[in-house]
C-alpha cells in the first residue's frame, strides 16, 4: 500500500513535476490548486503526507496549515511546505503553524523524494 | 498525464503568469497607490522566478529576480510606484517573455539595459546583476560523501512535547541515523510523567545515540534539519577532540541549498544578497489574483482537437437525423424510442460542444490594454481605454481571426482619430481621448465596436485621396455612406505620412475581407469633430447555425434563422399583382423581395402557395420568395470548396438527414441584392 500524498500548489508546472516525481517514486498523489481546496480535500480523505506551497491565491499555505492543525484528524500528518525563500521569519511562522518541514524551491526530484521519504519514515 | 512535458506546461503557465503581470501593471498605471495590485504583480514575478529556476530557465529567473527585488521595494513602501517604474517593468516583462520563448538565444545587452532603467526607476542601489546567481540557488546539489574516514559521535536529542502533532516522527529520525552507519540507540524515559498526567499525544522520551559513520558532521545535522530550531541536540565527537556542543547546533556552510537555507537564523554564512523578499507571507491574496486561480481551474485543449470533436459531433448530428428519418417511417416502436433518445442526446452534445468553443471577448480585449498603453507613450496622446461587454461570448475561431483587424482599427482610432492633448483642449474637449471597445450580443450575432471621441473622418481628405488615386471621378456625387465606404478600398490610407503606427501592411480592405470571411459585416459611423465608430457584426459561431429549411423548385436551402423576421404566405392574387414590381406591403411598409426561383433559375413552375421569408440585417429588410417552408433545422456548416469561393449567394453547405446537400444562403449578400433591385426600380420608376 503506497503512501498517499496531497500536493497543494497554484502552479500547474510545479504540481506536474511534483506529481510525476512522487508517482515515479511509488506514491499516490492527489492535487489541489490552493489552500482552500487543499483543506477541503484533506478533510475529505486521509493522507499520509501533505506538500504545500505557501504563496497561493484564495488561501495561502500558512493559513491552510493552521486550519489543518485545528482538526483532530489531521494531528500527526506531516506537512512539508515548499518555499523559495530562506526567510527565517517565514519558516518560523510555518513551523509555529504546525508544519513538519520545508523544501526550498527550486528543488530537484531527488531532494523532493529524499525529504518525502524522510518525513514519511520510508 | 505522464505524456505532458513539464517544460511545456511551464511555458504555458509562464505565459499566463506574464499576462497576469501585464494586466496588473496596466491597472497599476491608473492606480499607482493600489497595494493589492502591487502585491499581485510582485507575486506574479515571484512565481515566475521560482518556477523559472526550477525548470532550467536560469536567465529568466536571474532577470526576473531583479524586477522582483525592485518591486519588493515598492511593496515595502521604500519607494513609490511611478509610471516610469511600471513602464520599465512592462518592458522588462516583454524581455521575460522572450526569455521564456528562447531561453538559449543571445539576448545581448537588452537585459542589462532594462535593468539599468529599472534601477533608475526605483532609484535604489540594487545589487549588481551578478548577485542574481546567488539568489537563484542551483538545485540542491547531491551531497558528496566527503570524508572517507570513520567518525564516531555521541548524539543526544530530545524533541518538543508537541512535535508529533506536527507530523515529526522520532522513529524516522532514528531510522535515518541508523542509515548513516552503525548505531546504538538508548531511550531516556526519565521525563515521562506519571500515568495520570500522561497525554498520549505528547512526547517525553529523549534519546542517546552512538553513531559510527563515514559521513561527516553535516549529515547528522541534515537528519535534524526540520527540528533543529526547537529541539535540544548535542553532538559530540568521540575520541578525544570534543566538537563544539551547542543547542541549537552551530551550522556549517553546507553545499546543499537545503542546508544553506536552514541556516538563516543563526548562520553567518547566509548569502547577504539574498534579501528576505517575503517578509509578510501570511498576507491574503489580492482580489486581482483571482483570475489566476480561475486559469488554474481551466483545462487547456489545443484548438485542433476541439475542431476535430466538432467535426465528429457534426457527423453524429447528420447520422442522427438520418436515423430519425428512418425511424419515423418505421412502425417499430422500439426503434422510434431509441431514435428519439439519440436525437435528444446528440442535441445536448451539440449544445455542449457549442459552449465549449465559446470564449468571452475579454480575452480579446485584454490584449488592447497593452497596445493602447504603448501607443499612448509613442504618440504622446492621453488615451483612456474603456471596454464594455467583456463577458459576451464568441466562438474562439472568430476571436482569433478578429484579433488582427481589431488591432488595426484600434491603431487607426488612435493614430488618425484622436487628437493631441493640445488640439483637444483647443477644441473644448477633455485632454484625454477615449477609445471604447464594446461587445454585445444581438440574436445570432455579436456586435463589436471600436469608438473614439476624436476628430472624426475627414471627408474632404477621403474624397481628395480617392480622386487622386482614381477610385472615383473628380466631383462624382457620392452619399456620405458611400464616401465612407471608400476607406475600405484596397491601398487606401488617409494618413498624410506613413507613421510608425499605420502602414503596417494591414489596410482597411484587409479588415473588411477578414470580417466578410467570417460572414460578418462592417459599418462606419463618423461625425466630424466628435469621433468615429466602426462596428463589426459577426456571427456567434462559424460551426453550427439554426436554420430555416426551405424548398425552391427541387432544391433545398437553409436560411440562417437569426436573420429571419417572419414568414408569410404570398397569395396567388398578390403574386399576380406584384408581378413586375417586386414589393410586398408588410404592415404599411413596402419591402422589396427576391424570387429565389428566378434567381436560381430552377425552371420549375411555382407552387400554388408560395411563401415569403422576410430576412433582415439590422435595419434593411428583404423578402425571399420560396416554394415551401420545410421547418427549422439545426445544421453543421461545411465550408464550400475553393472552386465555389466566388459564389456570393451562399455562405456554405450542409448535409441533410437523407444525405442530400442543402446550400446555406448568405443573408447579407441577398439583402444587398434586394436593396440594389429596389434602387434600380426607384431609378426606373
Amino acid at each position: 500500500m503506497s503512501a498517499s500524498i496531497l500536493t497543494v500548489d497554484d502552479s500547474a508546472s510545479i504540481r506536474l513535476t511534483t506529481k510525476v516525481t512522487l508517482t515515479n517514486a511509488g506514491y499516490s498523489v492527489t492535487e489541489a490548486v490552493n489552500g482552500a481546496e487543499g483543506l477541503a480535500t484533506a478533510k475529505g480523505s486521509s493522507f499520509d503526507l501533505i506538500v504545500t506551497d505557501l504563496n497561493m491565491p484564495v488561501m495561502d499555505g500558512l493559513t491552510m496549515i493552521e486550519e489543518l492543525r485545528k482538526l483532530p484528524a489531521q494531528a500527526g500528518v506531516p506537512i512539508i511546505f515548499l518555499t523559495t525563500e530562506s526567510d527565517a521569519d517565514l519558516k518560523a511562522r510555518a513551523k509555529a503553524a504546525g508544519a513538519t518541514g520545508w523544501l526550498t524551491k527550486p528543488f530537484d526530484p531527488e531532494s523532493l523524494v529524499k525529504i518525502v521519504k524522510k518525513v514519511l519514515g520510508r | 498525464m505522464s505524456t505532458l512535458d513539464p517544460v511545456a506546461v511551464f511555458r504555458t503557465e509562464a505565459a499566463e503568469c506574464l499576462e497576469a503581470i501585464e494586466a496588473g501593471l496596466l491597472d497599476l498605471t491608473h492606480q499607482l497607490d493600489n497595494r493589492d495590485l502591487v502585491d499581485a504583480v510582485f507575486r506574479g514575478l515571484h512565481t515566475l522566478k521560482g518556477s523559472g529556476a526550477m525548470f532550467g530557465f536560469e536567465a529568466l529567473a536571474a532577470f526576473t529576480h531583479h524586477c522582483e527585488t525592485a518591486f519588493d521595494r515598492v511593496r515595502k513602501g521604500e519607494v513609490a510606484a511611478t509610471s516610469e517604474l511600471v513602464a520599465a517593468v512592462l518592458a522588462a516583462q516583454d524581455h521575460m517573455r522572450a526569455l521564456v520563448d528562447q531561453p538559449d538565444a543571445d539576448h545581448g545587452d537588452t537585459g542589462h539595459k532594462l535593468l539599468a532603467q529599472l534601477q533608475a526607476a526605483v532609484g535604489g542601489k540594487e545589487a549588481a546583476p551578478a548577485a542574481a546567481s546567488a539568489a537563484v540557488a542551483a538545485p540542491a546539489a547531491v551531497r558528496e560523501a566527503a570524508a572517507k574516514k570513520k567518525n564516531s559521535w555521541r548524539i543526544r536529542f530530545s524533541l518538543p512535547a508537541n512535535s508529533m502533532a506536527n507530523g515529526t516522527n522520532p522513529l524516522g529520525l532514528l531510522d535515518e541515523l541508523r542509515d548513516l552507519g552503525e548505531c546504538t540507540v538508548r531511550a531516556n524515559t526519565s521525563a515521562i510523567p506519571p500515568l495520570d498526567a500522561l497525554a498520549p499525544t505528547e512526547l517525553h522520551i529523549s534519546w542517546d545515540v552512538t553513531l559510527t559513520s563515514e559521513q561527516d558532521r553535516s549529515a547528522i545535522d541534515d537528519v535534524f534539519i526540520f527540528v533543529l530550531d526547537d529541539m535540544e541536540l548535542s553532538v559530540e565527537e568521540i575520541g578525544g577532540q570534543a566538537a563544539a556542543t551547542a543547542a541549537p547546533v552551530e551550522e556549517k556552510a553546507a553545499p546543499a541549498a537545503v542546508a544553506a537555507v536552514s541556516a538563516a537564523p543563526a548562520s553567518p554564512t547566509a548569502v547577504p544578497e539574498f534579501r528576505p523578499v517575503e517578509a509578510v507571507p501570511a498576507k491574503r491574496e489580492a482580489p486581482t489574483a483571482v483570475s489566476q486561480a480561475k486559469a488554474a481551474e481551466n483545462v487547456r485543449v489545443p484548438a485542433e482537437r476541439l475542431d476535430e470533436l466538432m467535426d465528429r459531433v457534426g457527423e453524429l448530428v447528420i447520422a442522427q437525423s438520418r436515423l430519425s428519418q428512418l425511424a419515423s417511417a418505421s412502425a417499430d416502436i422500439a426503434l422510434r424510442s431509441v431514435s428519439e433518445e439519440i436525437e435528444r442526446l446528440s442535441g445536448e452534445l451539440r449544445d455542449t460542444m457549442m459552449v465549449l468553443r465559446m470564449v468571452p471577448v475579454a480575452t480579446l480585449f485584454s490584449r488592447f490594454r497593452r497596445l493602447v498603453h504603448d501607443l499612448a507613450r509613442e504618440t504622446g496622446k492621453v488615451i483612456e481605454l474603456v471596454t464594455e461587454g467583456e463577458s459576451t461570448e464568441v466562438d474562439k475561431t472568430v476571436i482569433e481571426r478578429l484579433a488582427d483587424p481589431l488591432v488595426h482599427l484600434v491603431r487607426n482610432s488612435i493614430d488618425h482619430g484622436l487628437e493631441t492633448p493640445a488640439d483637444r483642449l483647443a477644441s473644448g474637449k477633455t485632454e484625454a481621448g477615449t477609445v471604447t471597445l464594446s461587445a454585445r450580443q444581438a440574436g445570432g450575432e455579436v456586435i463589436i465596436s471600436i469608438k473614439d471621441d476624436g476628430r472624426g473622418i475627414n471627408r474632404e481628405r477621403v474624397r481628395a485621396k480617392a480622386e487622386s488615386s482614381g477610385l472615383i471621378q473628380p466631383g462624382q456625387p457620392l452619399s456620405d455612406s458611400e464616401l465612407l465606404q471608400l476607406i475600405f478600398a484596397p491601398g487606401f490610407s488617409t494618413a498624410a505620412a506613413i507613421t510608425n503606427l499605420s502602414g503596417r501592411g494591414v489596410g482597411m480592405d484587409v479588415v473588411k475581407k477578414t470580417v466578410e470571411a467570417l460572414r460578418g459585416a462592417i459599418d462606419i459611423v463618423s461625425v466630424p469633430g466628435q469621433g468615429s465608430e466602426v462596428s463589426l457584426r459577426i456571427p456567434l459561431t462559424l460551426a453550427i447555425i439554426d436554420g430555416l429549411l426551405v424548398r425552391v423548385g427541387s432544391g433545398r436551402y437553409v436560411i440562417p434563422l437569426s436573420a429571419v423576421e417572419e414568414c408569410l404566405e404570398l397569395s396567388l392574387e398578390e403574386d399576380l399583382r406584384s408581378r413586375g414590381r417586386s414589393f410586398i406591403s408588410l404592415r404599411d411598409s413596402l419591402v422589396p423581395f427576391l424570387r429565389l426561383r428566378d434567381l436560381f433559375r430552377t425552371g420549375t413552375k411555382p407552387d400554388v402557395h408560395q411563401k415569403v421569408v422576410v430576412i433582415s440585417t439590422g435595419t434593411e429588410r428583404v423578402g425571399l420568395v420560396v416554394d415551401q417552408i420545410i421547418g427549422d433545422h439545426q445544421t453543421v456548416i461545411k465550408s464550400m470548396s475553393k472552386l465555389h469561393n466566388n459564389v456570393a449567394t451562399f455562405s456554405g453547405a450542409t448535409i441533410l438527414g437523407d444525405g442530400s446537400v442543402a446550400l446555406i444562403l448568405d443573408v447579407g449578400h441577398l439583402v444587398a441584392a434586394g436593396q440594389q433591385q429596389e434602387a434600380q426600380l426607384r431609378v426606373a420608376g
